[in-house]
């Protein structure tokens, strides 16, 4: 178990720079998420701490202490990858038994049965003990993969989206096993993976990567509550937090001129401190009611009907607009409405360049 | 517009089933889904309307004629692929209008048509381009717009989204649904993601292992699951299933969950029920979807004390992992409502969304509260 700690890390590729000054520290026994859309330096940033890459600036330490000079058998890490690394004529105890068996290692038989039967107990997977790999069930595979990674010990583990090969039944059920295993082991986990879903559920704090560079750390409350931009807030939430260019007028927001406008509350307006002029408005969908009555009015686009509730599409002028309804709720498509904004729930960012212009003082105020 | 009718259609290759037995009525103007499993034949049958397999036995009926003898050609269909399938050295125009060359329409005619189905695709600004030059989103729209110039009696599609990136799947789920509203050609569309297909279909057709399992409008399944399959493939986070029996009472069942891992006050109804369907003897499978159980923080009346295991905060809800005994039961609550894991909190299962299922069969008892 260690703390891992990574400065101000550059990494490239030939002209490409995959990681640009990434600053990154991960508590001892912490389950960490990188979440980040490809290509924005997930993996790259993995193979570095294992140290099958080196960074060409910038420091990484293991358990306070600077890895530059070790070897990846040193640094006492294990990978666990989407694709299942298992040998496949060998059986599921001889797949665990093989990484503790390496020499400099030095362990008993008794020693090695002991952490295999430990590691098979804690995974469920005793009674595929002696079954060949090659007979096994994808979600029993990535469970033998992530007892190869246990039974080593390892000072900390390495997941590179361990679980998008899976179907969706299967990666929620092991979603939940996984960050359950990683409680019970005390472990430091980073885990790396593109599904917001899976960083949410998993991540104890979750770090956004965009274009090499962490863009926001924080718990789940925190990157959905209070994104720091408009790519971690229409990043991270399903459906996407709906974005729409307005302009600040007289303590109104206003959409379309003359259309589509709302006074606001003077909780919202202190929060923008007399701010006027371009700002880009953001609001999530469970933020947004629809009922008769309400001050904007609007075209219902589409439904949908997910079964626990609804997620309205409506037409606002040209505006489209996601929102989430109770599933009792009817409404025909083509059909007139109306609908309001939870005022306390806006989130306002800076139109050039992103940013959520109350984002140091919302932290702030819990 | 068509209606589409598959009557005892089977399709075999040796002893094996590809598709079962299939009796399914597509009205004209729907849009229906096929959902399942990799493998449960929803492809197959999907390719079998359009012509391009062959089927064993059974009617493909398109209008009341039946069209298994003819060829793909014949049968006036349009397909699209999950792979845009798109010529890279014409534009969006040419790509569209291509299906239209080999008819006899003046190049007017075709130029309306061309010009419509771009307009109702978003697409009227992207005409000249080639696509090298669009988004995967646009590819999309240009590759259902050549399936719509023709004007074809039905429109089948292979998820036709699935190559896309989560936000763009999103948006073109609500685009693709629109689009059907608007020019009405009746559709089938196979998936395997239940989310697509709850967003989508007027109605699901769902099936495994070649053998279709339930029909329903998406409230239908969701809320009326006809067996323990499509209870467990509608829905996320996965309906709860748990082993039960019932023990008669005074004024209340008694609900038995797992190895006795917790006892629930439900109505006195529920036993005779059971008892009407002789399932007394049998094991049943109690099901429940994660809002389906009631969670309190303070003790209360009809609610059991439990300890809060794993919390997932997804954003706007959290799961909260409850343990009943060794069992272990997932409740959707409000954000932040459960503070930590380790808390105990009070539970019930909601009678209203309380599923009955014969363990042995795994077919609902249509018990409903």
């Amino acid at each position: 178990m260690a703390h891992l700690a990574l400065n101000d890390i550059t990494k490239k590729f030939g002209r490409h720079t995959a990681l640009a000054g990434l600053d990154l520290e991960i508590a001892d026994g912490e389950f960490f998420v990188l979440l980040g859309p490809t290509g924005a330096g997930k993996t790259t940033t993995l193979r570095l701490i294992a140290g099958l890459e080196h960074p060409d600036a910038g420091t990484i330490r293991i358990g306070g202490e600077d890895a530059a000079e070790w070897s990846a058998a040193e640094r006492d890490v294990a990978l666990v990858f989407q694709y299942y690394s298992l040998y496949p004529h060998y059986t599921v105890r001889q797949n665990l038994e093989f990484p503790l068996k390496a020499k400099h290692r030095r362990l008993s038989p008794e020693e090695i049965g002991e952490r295999v039967a430990k590691a098979a107990k804690t995974l469920r997977i005793e009674h595929l003990l002696e079954r060949k790999t090659d007979r096994l069930s994808g979600g029993e595979m990535q469970r033998v993969s992530i007892g190869r990674a246990i039974v080593r010990e390892p000072r900390v583990f390495l997941m590179d989206e361990p679980l998008s090969n899976l179907d969706a039944k299967l990666r929620e059920l092991l979603r939940a096993e996984l960050k359950d295993l990683q409680m019970k082991l005390g472990a430091t986990f980073l885990y790396v993976t593109h599904d917001q879903v899976e960083a949410m559920s998993m991540g104890d704090r979750v770090g956004v990567l965009d274009h090499g560079r962490i863009v926001q750390v924080g718990t789940p409350f925190e990157i959905y509550n209070r994104p720091r931009n408009t790519f971690v807030a229409t990043f991270v939430g399903s459906p996407a937090m709906n974005l729409l260019p307005a302009r600040l007028v007289d303590g109104r927001l206003v959409i379309v001129p003359q259309r589509f406008e709302i006074a606001l509350e003077p909780a919202v307006l202190e929060r923008l401190r007399g701010r006027s002029g371009e700002i880009m408005v953001g609001v999530r969908s469970e933020d947004i009611e629809v009922r008769p009555g309400l001050p904007l009015e609007a075209q219902v686009y589409g439904v949908e009907n997910h079964g626990v509730e609804k997620i309205v599409t409506l037409k606002a002028c040209d505006h489209l607009l996601r929102a989430t309804v109770p599933a009792r709720t009817e409404l025909s498509v083509d059909s007139g409405s109306t609908f309001g904004f939870n005022q306390g729930k806006l989130k306002f960012f800076d139109p050039a360049s992103g940013s959520n212009i109350s984002y140091g003082e919302e932290a702030h105020h819990g | 517009m068509s209606d589409i009718v598959l009557r005892d259609v089977e399709k075999y290759f040796g002893d094996n089933y590809i598709i079962r037995k299939l009796n399914l009525e597509i009205l004209a103007r729907e849009f229906v889904v096929l959902l399942g499993p990799s493998g449960c034949g929803k492809t197959t049958t999907l390719r079998a309307i359009a012509g391009l397999e062959d089927i064993d036995s059974g009617d493909i009926l398109i209008d009341g004629h039946a069209v298994q003898n003819l060829r793909a050609a014949e049968r006036d269909i349009a397909f699209v692929f999950q792979l845009f399938a798109l010529y890279p050295h014409l534009t969006a125009y040419e790509n569209i209008a291509f299906p239209l060359r080999a008819t006899n329409e003046s190049k007017a005619v075709v130029d309306q048509r061309v010009r419509e189905v771009a307009k109702t695709l978003r697409i009227d600004h992207l005409l000249q381009k080639r696509p090298s030059a669009l988004s995967g989103g646009d590819m999309q729209r240009v590759a259902i717009g050549r399936a719509l110039v023709r004007r074809p009696k039905a429109l089948l599609m292979d998820e036709p989204i699935g190559a896309l990136d989560a936000k763009l799947r999103e948006e073109m789920r609500a685009e693709l649904k629109h689009i059907h509203l608007q020019n009405e050609a009746t559709t089938v569309y196979v998936t395997h993601d239940q989310v697509e297909a709850m967003a989508m279909a007027d109605k699901i057709a769902i099936m495994n292992e070649g053998v279709l399992q339930q029909v329903g409008t998406p409230s239908e399944v969701y809320q009326q699951p006809r067996n323990l399959f499509v209870a467990q493939f509608i829905g996320s986070p996965i309906m709860n299933v748990m082993d039960g029996a019932v023990r008669p009472g005074d004024a209340a069942t008694t609900l038995v969950l797992g190895e006795d891992d917790a006892r629930l006050r439900f109505p006195s109804e529920l036993y005779h029920r059971v008892v009407e369907h002789r399932h007394v003897e049998d094991e049943l499978s109690i099901g429940v979807r994660p809002e389906g159980v009631l969670v309190e923080r303070q003790p209360t009346d009809g609610y059991i004390a439990v300890e809060a295991h794993i919390i997932e905060p997804l954003g706007p809800y959290d799961i909260v992992d409850l343990k009943l005994g060794k069992l272990l039961v997932r409740a959707r609550t409000a954000s932040g409502f459960v503070e930590k894991a380790g808390d105990v909190v009070w539970a019930r299962l909601d009678e209203k969304q309380t599923h009955f299922f014969s363990t042995r069969s795994g077919e609902t008892l249509d018990i409903r509260l």
